[in-house]
């Protein structure tokens, strides 16, 4: 209530301090994420023009419906949904980690630091078998008259309509679905994996640095809030990679 | 716990534990039950595509529903979990105005991807035969067509 009342009677413009209330390199961490918000939002809107003008889109039901170790079972969202809980919750601890730092308490930001590098890695394991699962796939394909076994990569994508009246081994027979579907998804979902694999780093050398009392000397923890907010953006960006990929 | 490090912040945010537990407890559970409904919502849809003629418009408007449930998803990870909402209101302004961008951008794109379909399919009949998925009055005739295929796929 007390900074409540502060807020309204100050003078924010007349110097001396900062007119946003935020430390300069805070402020600049919201900017960055801003610019970079717009970078996927434009990648995300490119993949989504392409989409629309396109007669025929993959289902994603049918193109996500693997589970590790669970072999060929039909188990569409499965794996995605594992890995959306794992970047909710490594961004609660990260939560934690920042107002463990708030109150000074080096242990407390260590403790929720390590867990949230430990998410972060469990997140790109998951997406480095996806992938792997998805280029190494075997689909039978019609292809002129054939059928060919393709995996989704860049350029090849095995999820087309269905062949009518065909199958092989007892399965549906698909013809070659749109190109652009596999450039979209390694491309966006990369570049989504590199955010977490830096936010990952970044949370290590943050780790390093607690530990060796840095930021104790310093006498705040303000940078494990930055990293915070990075982290945070990593989470909020794949909400929206989970949305346009595997949702719809 | 003013510092010299960053004394142009004029006052800090101090939330006591109980109030911040509370609230961050409160935000994972919101956004936990939100992403168990997109799941659902996303099966649904599945379920409804299996079927033999699905209904294009409860498809759509499934699809709305989740996009409408990711926004709420953002506003929260955005609001309490960056702080942005504990912010001074100029400054949540030069980051919330900046991205209203978003609404042009995405209206206009998908509306070029769109009107690019429907030009493709009335002008160029090669790729409208080559990408619109089979009807079924068409069905006798791919069945034709791709007879000798199976063959050659067997061996």
């Amino acid at each position: 209530m007390a900074t409540q009342a502060t807020a309204h009677q100050t003078k924010w413009w007349s110097g001396g301090k900062s007119p946003f209330n935020l430390e300069y390199g805070k402020l600049m961490m919201w900017y960055f994420l801003m610019s970079d918000a717009f970078t996927f939002g434009a990648f995300l809107i490119s993949y989504g023009s392409i989409r629309f003008s396109q007669n025929f889109w993959p289902d994603p039901n049918v193109v996500f419906n693997a589970f590790p170790g669970a072999g060929h079972a039909n188990l569409p969202l499965a794996f995605v949904s594992v890995m959306t809980f794992i970047l909710i919750i490594s961004s609660v601890t990260m939560v934690l980690a920042v107002h463990a730092g708030h109150k000074g308490d080096k242990q407390g930001v260590i403790k929720w630091l390590f867990w949230t590098i430990v998410g972060g890695a469990a997140f790109l394991g998951c997406q480095a078998w996806e992938w792997h699962h998805l280029i190494t796939g075997e689909h039978a394909v019609l292809v002129d008259g054939k059928i060919e076994m393709w995996g989704q990569n860049m350029s090849h994508n095995p999820w087309g309509p269905i062949a009518e009246g065909i199958t092989h081994n007892g399965h549906h027979v698909r013809t070659p679905g749109p190109v652009a579907f596999g450039g979209y998804f390694f491309g966006i979902t990369g570049f989504h994996g590199f955010h977490v694999f830096s936010g990952v780093i970044i949370n290590i050398i943050m780790l390093i640095m607690t530990q060796k009392n840095v930021f104790q000397n310093r006498g705040h923890y303000l940078m494990i809030e930055k990293a915070g907010l990075y982290w945070h953006f990593v989470d909020l960006v794949w909400v929206f990679v989970f949305l346009c990929f595997y949702l719809i | 716990m003013q510092h010299p490090a960053f004394e142009e912040v004029t006052y800090h945010h101090h939330a006591d534990d109980a109030t911040f537990k509370k609230k961050v407890r409160k935000t994972t559970i919101l956004l936990s039950v939100i992403t168990i409904i997109e799941l659902a919502i996303g099966l649904m849809i599945y379920n409804i595509h299996k079927g033999e003629s699905p209904n294009e418009l409860l498809i759509l408007m499934f699809k709305g529903m989740v996009c409408i449930l990711t926004l709420a998803k953002a506003y929260y990870i955005v609001s309490i979990f960056m702080h942005l909402g504990d912010e001074i209101r100029n400054m949540i302004m030069t980051i919330v105005v900046p991205l209203l961008l978003f609404i042009w951008f995405i209206a206009a794109f998908i509306w070029d991807g769109n009107s690019y379909k429907n030009l493709r399919n009335k002008y160029d009949p090669y790729f409208k035969e080559r990408t619109m998925p089979a009807k079924h009055n068409k069905a006798d005739d791919k069945t034709h067509e791709v007879k000798p295929a199976e063959k050659n796929g067997k061996e």
